[in-house]
C-alpha cells in the first residue's frame, strides 16, 4: 500500500465513523449490544441481594458460554453486523449518496477497505466491549472468588477467548454483509438465507458444518454448551477445528469475500432507481 | 484519445431493453457547452457516462484523454454536480466539502484551505457550520456546486446547476461558469431554462430521444435548419415600404408589422437573397434602418424546430 492509498483508507474511515457512529440511525444495534449487558448487571444485583447464592459460579459460567453462543453469535452480532455492513454500500444507494465517493479519485478497492475498517470499527467496539463487560458482570456477585477466578484461575484466558471469537465474528459477518450489500437490492433475503444455514449448522454433515461462519467460532469457543435433548439426537458431531486452522481460515474466508466485493465495487455503477 | 477534448466516440447506453443514447459521436472543446434536450433525452446519461458513474454499452468516452474507467485519474480532472438533492447524513457544509477533500490525498491543512475558499466563493461561509440537512434547496445546490470544484478540476460537468437558485445566486453562478469558460476549462451544463443557456454556452448539444440532434455554435446550427424559413426582424421608419417590396420575392414567406409600426417581423428562406434585397431597398428609396437582428437563432426557436413543440425541456 502506498502511502496515497494510506490517506484515502484514513479519509474515508473518519467519514465513516464520523456520518455513523452513534448516529440515531443504529440505535437497534445499540440495543442488540446493550442487551445482555443489562441482563448481566441486573443478574448481578439481583443475586448479590441473595447471599449465599443459589446456584455455583460453575453455572454462571456455562450460562454464559450459552449466552455467547446463542445470543451473541446467533443473533447480536449476525444481526448488528447486517446492520451495520450490508448498509454501506447499500444504504448509500439507497440515500443516493455513494456517486460522491465514486466521484473522488479513490481506487474502488481503497473505498471497500476503508468501509470496512470503519464498519469493523464501529463492530468491535460496540460488540467486544458488550462481551466484556457481561462476561465481568455475570459472576461478580460471587465478589472475591469471580476476581479470583479471573485473575488466578482460566477466566482471564476464557475473556481473552471470548474476546477474539467476537471480534472474528465481526470480521467474518462483516465480510459476508459488506458483499451482500454490495450484490443485492435487498440484502435482507439473503441475510436470511445465511441466517438459517448458520442456523443449522449442528445438524448438517460435517464436510457442510465446514462451509459456515459458526463452525470455526464454535471450535474457539473456550467452554462448549452442550445440546440438550431432543436436539441433541439430530446433532452430528464433528471433530472441532483447532485454532490454528480456525483463526487464520476465517481471516482468509474474510479476505476472499472482500476481494471479492472489490471486484464487484469496480463493476458497480451509480443507478438509483430512476 | 485527444488531451484537450471531451469525446465520446459511437457511444450507446442501454438499460436493460431501455435507451439512454444511441451512436453519440461528440468533440466537446473548451468553454461553456450546454445540453439541451427534453426530460428522457439522455442529457444526464451522457453526464453520467463522461463522470464515470456508469458504463457505455459500447464505444469509448475520454475525458481529456483519459477514460472513465480510471476515476482515479479521472476524478483528479473532472468535477460532477449531479442533479440528486442528497447529502451524506449529519455532517456540515464545511465537512461535506472537506471530508471528500480528503480523498484527494492532500493534507489536512490544504484542504481546510480549499474548503474556506470554495464555501466563501459559493457563498456559504456564514452556513458552513451548519448541518447540510438544514440548509435551503438554494444553499444545498451551492454547497453541491462548491463540493464539485473545491479539487479545481479542468471539467466541470453540472446537471441543472441553477435549479433552485433566486436570480442574484443565479447570476453569480453563471458569471463564475463564463469565468471558467474563459480561463480554458470544459463547463459542460444541462439546464432547462433555455433563455440562460442562450446567454451563457459557447455551444450546445440537442438531444431527443438518445440522440445528438444537433450540435455546435447555436448560430451554425440555426442556420442548418434549412427546412425552417429564418426570422428576422428589421425595424426601420417606413417598414411598410419594405414590405411591399418583400412580397414580390419568392423566398420571403410571411412578413408582418410589427404592433408599434416601427418594425418589420419577416420569415425567408434565403437570408442571404434578403440582406441584399434590403440593401437595394436602403439605397432606392432612403429607407432609415435603425436595426436587423435574426429573431430566432436562439436555443429556444432552435429547440422547437428540431425537437418539436410538444417536448418539455
Amino acid at each position: 500500500m502506498n502511502a496515497l492509498w494510506i490517506a484515502q483508507v484514513g479519509a474515508v474511515l473518519r467519514l465513516e465513523l464520523k456520518k455513523t457512529f452513534l448516529s440515531r440511525r443504529g440505535w437497534w444495534i445499540y440495543l442488540l449490544a446493550l442487551g445482555p449487558v443489562g441482563l448481566t448487571l441486573i443478574h448481578w444485583l439481583f443475586e448479590a441481594g441473595h447471599p449465599g447464592g443459589r446456584h455455583s459460579l460453575g453455572d454462571d459460567v456455562t450460562a454464559f458460554a450459552a449466552l455467547f453462543l446463542l445470543y451473541y453469535l446467533r443473533a447480536g452480532i449476525f444481526f448488528g453486523c447486517m446492520g451495520i455492513f450490508s448498509n454501506l454500500f447499500r444504504g448509500e444507494m439507497l440515500e443516493r449518496t455513494l456517486h460522491y465517493y465514486f466521484l473522488t479519485p479513490l481506487r474502488r478497492e481503497i473505498l471497500v477497505v476503508g468501509k470496512y475498517l470503519a464498519g469493523l470499527t464501529v463492530a468491535l467496539a460496540v460488540f467486544v466491549t458488550s462481551v466484556v463487560l457481561s462476561f465481568l458482570f455475570i459472576g461478580r456477585h460471587f465478589g472475591a472468588a469471580y476476581s479470583d477466578y479471573i485473575w488466578h484461575g482460566p477466566g482471564l484466558s476464557q475473556l481473552g477467548w471470548y474476546a477474539l471469537v467476537a471480534a472474528l465474528a465481526c470480521v467474518g459477518y462483516g465480510a459476508v454483509f459488506l458483499m451482500c450489500g454490495l450484490l443485492f437490492k435487498n440484502p435482507m433475503i439473503a441475510a436470511a438465507v445465511v441466517w438459517v444455514w448458520e442456523g443449522i449448522n449442528p445438524f448438517l454433515p460435517t464436510l457442510l458444518k465446514k462451509i459456515s461462519v459458526i463452525f470455526y467460532l464454535k471450535s474457539l469457543c473456550p467452554v462448549q454448551v452442550p445440546v440438550p435433548p431432543p436436539f441433541s439426537i439430530m446433532v452430528i458431531d464433528a471433530e472441532a477445528t483447532p485454532a490454528w486452522v480456525a483463526v487464520p481460515g476465517l481471516l482468509a474466508v474474510a479476505a476472499i469475500l472482500l476481494i471479492y466485493s472489490a471486484i464487484s465495487a469496480r463493476q458497480a455503477e451509480i443507478n438509483y432507481g430512476e | 484519445m485527444s488531451d484537450s477534448l471531451v469525446t465520446f466516440s459511437n457511444v450507446s447506453r442501454f438499460y436493460g431493453e431501455v435507451l439512454g443514447i444511441n451512436k453519440v459521436s461528440l468533440s466537446i472543446p473548451p468553454g461553456i457547452t450546454s445540453l439541451v434536450g427534453p426530460n428522457g433525452s439522455g442529457k444526464t446519461t451522457l453526464m453520467n457516462l463522461m463522470c464515470g458513474l456508469i458504463r457505455p454499452t459500447q464505444g469509448e468516452i475520454g475525458v481529456l484523454g483519459i477514460s472513465p474507467q480510471h476515476p482515479e485519474r479521472l476524478c483528479r480532472v473532472l468535477g460532477y454536480c449531479a442533479q440528486f438533492d442528497a447529502f451524506p447524513k449529519g455532517l456540515t457544509g464545511y465537512q461535506f466539502v472537506y471530508s471528500f477533500l480528503r480523498m484527494f490525498g492532500m493534507s489536512a491543512a490544504e484542504c481546510d484551505q480549499r474548503t474556506r475558499t470554495v464555501l466563501q466563493l459559493a457563498g456559504m461561509t456564514e452556513a458552513a457550520n451548519r448541518t447540510v440537512a438544514a440548509y435551503s434547496k438554494g444553499m444545498r445546490q451551492r454547497i453541491k456546486l462548491a463540493q464539485a470544484i473545491a479539487h479545481d478540476p479542468r471539467v466541470v460537468v453540472l446537471d441543472e446547476p441553477l435549479n433552485g437558485l433566486d436570480p442574484l445566486a443565479r447570476a453569480e453562478a453563471i458569471a463564475l461558469f463564463r469565468q471558467w469558460g474563459d480561463e480554458g476549462r470544459h463547463v459542460i451544463v444541462s439546464s432547462h431554462i433555455l433563455h440562460e443557456v442562450d446567454r451563457i454556452s459557447d455551444q450546445v448539444i440537442l438531444l431527443s430521444h438518445g440522440y445528438v440532434v444537433a450540435e455546435g455554435q447555436i448560430h451554425s446550427v440555426r442556420s442548418e435548419v434549412q427546412e425552417q424559413p429564418m426570422q428576422i426582424l428589421v425595424r426601420c421608419d417606413r417598414p411598410h415600404v419594405l414590405a411591399a417590396r418583400l412580397f414580390q420575392q419568392d423566398h420571403v414567406v410571411e412578413a408582418k408589422l410589427t404592433s408599434d409600426g416601427k418594425g418589420l417581423l419577416l420569415r425567408t428562406r434565403d437570408a442571404d437573397r434578403f440582406y441584399l434585397l434590403l440593401n437595394r431597398v436602403v439605397l432606392e428609396s432612403g429607407l432609415e434602418v435603425e436595426s436587423v437582428a435574426p429573431a430566432d437563432d436562439d436555443v429556444s426557436s432552435v429547440y422547437q424546430y428540431l425537437i418539436g413543440e410538444g417536448a418539455s425541456v
